[in-house]
Parts: structure tokens; C-alpha cells; sequence
């Protein structure tokens, strides 16, 4: 099976990063960006199970590792369905 | 003081602590593997030092904070042991759970590389009793996430509870913008756990402490835990 867990930042957490990326695509003279915000996307191949028992398997993923939840949501896509 | 400095692949500060609790301690610490599970008989402090453990990789500390040895700090902390976590230890430490909050990018997005001045806000820890409350030390930063942020529940019991240690200041002891060079809320160096035995601070003491070298700030940290321990013992 195929996943993605995409983790990104809560709003309102200061994102100096998206920031900078932000100001470059300005400086390039894309039009119309509003506003940039930094994320990550991790692409897991996960042995079949049931659908339910690789989900309990990547949140935990996401909980106790690929996430800080003090600062950063995550979703989990598997096989590109949102779980 | 039974010093045990845990050594993650990427850190590169363990030779400057470990020679700063040699020099103020008079006894070697141990060092140890990330992958050990069990520290030392007898290990009094636990220190974390800085560097860039696994790369920087993920986030800051987050994969050392999930390394082996972790377990036996988490237990060693629950306890009440002292452990001391500088920079990236600090880091490790806030991904562990031991402390809360996050150390995120340098709001100016720059790896900062100087002396900076830190006011000592306490010193009823077993950590800042070589110093006065309202002292403020010079000692040497380098990072580039060390922007403390936690939510305003957190800042506010940190605050209340008075679990902010350092603080980043002027050379007088002001608090003001130009001063926090990387943006921490409330110009937030350094915190306590709730039991007060866990210390998280971005700048390193241990590089100021011998006058062939330039200040000695620093020392006094370690002077004082060495006198809590051999109080302790």
C-alpha cells in the first residue's frame, strides 16, 4: 500500500521559512501570491492490512515522530483516498 | 558530580562539556552511546549537548529524542535526576516531552554565532545558584533554531511558575527587541521543567569558563551544580 502523511504548520505558528519563499516568488514576479506557508510530505509504502489497521499504524507514525503536534498538524492519504 | 554526557551521531559539542565538567567537577564524565539503554550506575546529572545530532533531519532533536538511551533519561528524569540540555540538547529535549514547547527557525532566518548576554532570572535551581537573580552573564550562541515558541497557555505557566530561567537581555539586563536576536517569545534563552530538575538553554555555558579564553561566565552554571551535587551526596 501506498501512503502520504503531509504535515504542516498550525496557523499562527511563524513560519520564517514559508516567509522567505514567499518574498523570492515575489521577487520572480509571480502575481497574485498571497502568502506562503512551508510543509512536508512523507511518501510511505506500508505492508496491505486493513484499511483501518494502517491508519492506527501512520497516525501513530505521524504522532510519535514525522509530527510535533505542539507546533504542526498532519493528514494521512492511503492509496490517495484521505483516510 | 557522576556526569553522563549522551552522544548522538552528529553532535559536535560533547568534547567542550565534557572538558568543563572535568575542569569544574575534578572527575571525568561518562560518555555515552545513544544507542546504550541504561546509564551508568550512580549518574547524578545527565547533560544533552549541542550539535546537529542526525543531521538536523525531520526537525531539530527529533530523532534523537526517540534514540534508545532516551527511555533511561525519561526514567532518570521522573525521578528528579538533573539533566542539563544545551542548544541541540535543548532541542532533544522539547522533542522528548522532557520540556515543553518548540525551538523553531531564527525569526531573521541566520545561523547566529556570538556572545550574547542572558539574564539570570533565578537562582533557587540547582542549575543557577552559582549565580544572583537579575545577573546577567555573557556566554557564546550558535544556532540557527533556537526561536522558543509555545502556545500562550505554556508562555503563561512557564511564566507564572517562574520556569523561565535565562532570559536574553541587553548588557544591563533590558529586555528589548534588538536584543532577542532570534525572536523567542518573550526573549525565552532557557526553562525549567515543572519539577525543576530538567534545564533547556540555547547559548553554551560550558564556552566560557576559562579566562585563558576570554569570560568566565559560564562557569558559575557548572561551579553551582557541582556544589548542589556535593551537597546532594
Amino acid at each position: 500500500m501506498k501512503a502520504q502523511v503531509t504535515v504542516t504548520l498550525k496557523s499562527g505558528i511563524l513560519d520564517p521559512q514559508g516567509k522567505a519563499i514567499e518574498s523570492a516568488l515575489k521577487s520572480l514576479g509571480i502575481a497574485g501570491i498571497a502568502s506562503v506557508r512551508q510543509g512536508k510530505v512523507f511518501e510511505i509504502e506500508i505492508a496491505d492490512g486493513d484499511r483501518a489497521g494502517v491508519e492506527a499504524k501512520l497516525k501513530d507514525a505521524a504522532e510519535k515522530l514525522l509530527a510535533n503536534t505542539v507546533i504542526e498538524n498532519y493528514r494521512i492519504q492511503i492509496n490517495g483516498q484521505a483516510a | 558530580m557522576r556526569a553522563a554526557v549522551i552522544v548522538f551521531p552528529g553532535i559536535n559539542r560533547e568534547r567542550d562539556m565534557a572538558r568543563t565538567l572535568k575542569l569544574v567537577s575534578g572527575r571525568e564524565p561518562a560518555m555515552v552511546w545513544h544507542a546504550d539503554t541504561a546509564l551508568p550506575a550512580g549518574t547524578d546529572i545527565v547533560v544533552l549537548p549541542g550539535g546537529f545530532s542526525y543531521g538536523d533531519y525531520l526537525r531539530c532533536g527529533a530523532i534523537a529524542a526517540r534514540a534508545p538511551i532516551m527511555a533511561a533519561v525519561q526514567a532518570f528524569a521522573a525521578k528528579g535526576g538533573l539533566v542539563l540540555g544545551v542548544c541541540n540538547g535543548f532541542q532533544i529535549l522539547c522533542e522528548a516531552g522532557l520540556l515543553p514547547g518548540v525551538l523553531m527557525r531564527n525569526t531573521q532566518l541566520k545561523f547566529i554565532c556570538r556572545d550574547v548576554h542572558l539574564r539570570v532570572e533565578r537562582s533557587d535551581t540547582p542549575f543557577t545558584r552559582g549565580y544572583n537573580a537579575g545577573q546577567v552573564i555573557c556566554v557564546p550562541t550558535a544556532h540557527g533554531e533556537g526561536n522558543y515558541v509555545a502556545d500562550a497557555d505554556t508562555i503563561a505557566r512557564l511564566e507564572g511558575e517562574g520556569r523561565v530561567v535565562f532570559r536574553y537581555t541587553a548588557p544591563q539586563g533590558a529586555v528589548a527587541p534588538e536584543w532577542n536576536f532570534n525572536g523567542a517569545t518573550n526573549a525565552i534563552a532557557g526553562i525549567v521543567n515543572a519539577g525543576g530538575n530538567v534545564l533547556g538553554m540555547m547559548p553554551h555555558p560550558e564556552n566560557h569558563v576559562e579566562a585563558a579564553l576570554g569570560p568566565t561566565d559560564g562557569r558559575g552554571l557548572f561551579q553551582g551544580l557541582a556544589e548542589h551535587l556535593g551537597r546532594a551526596a
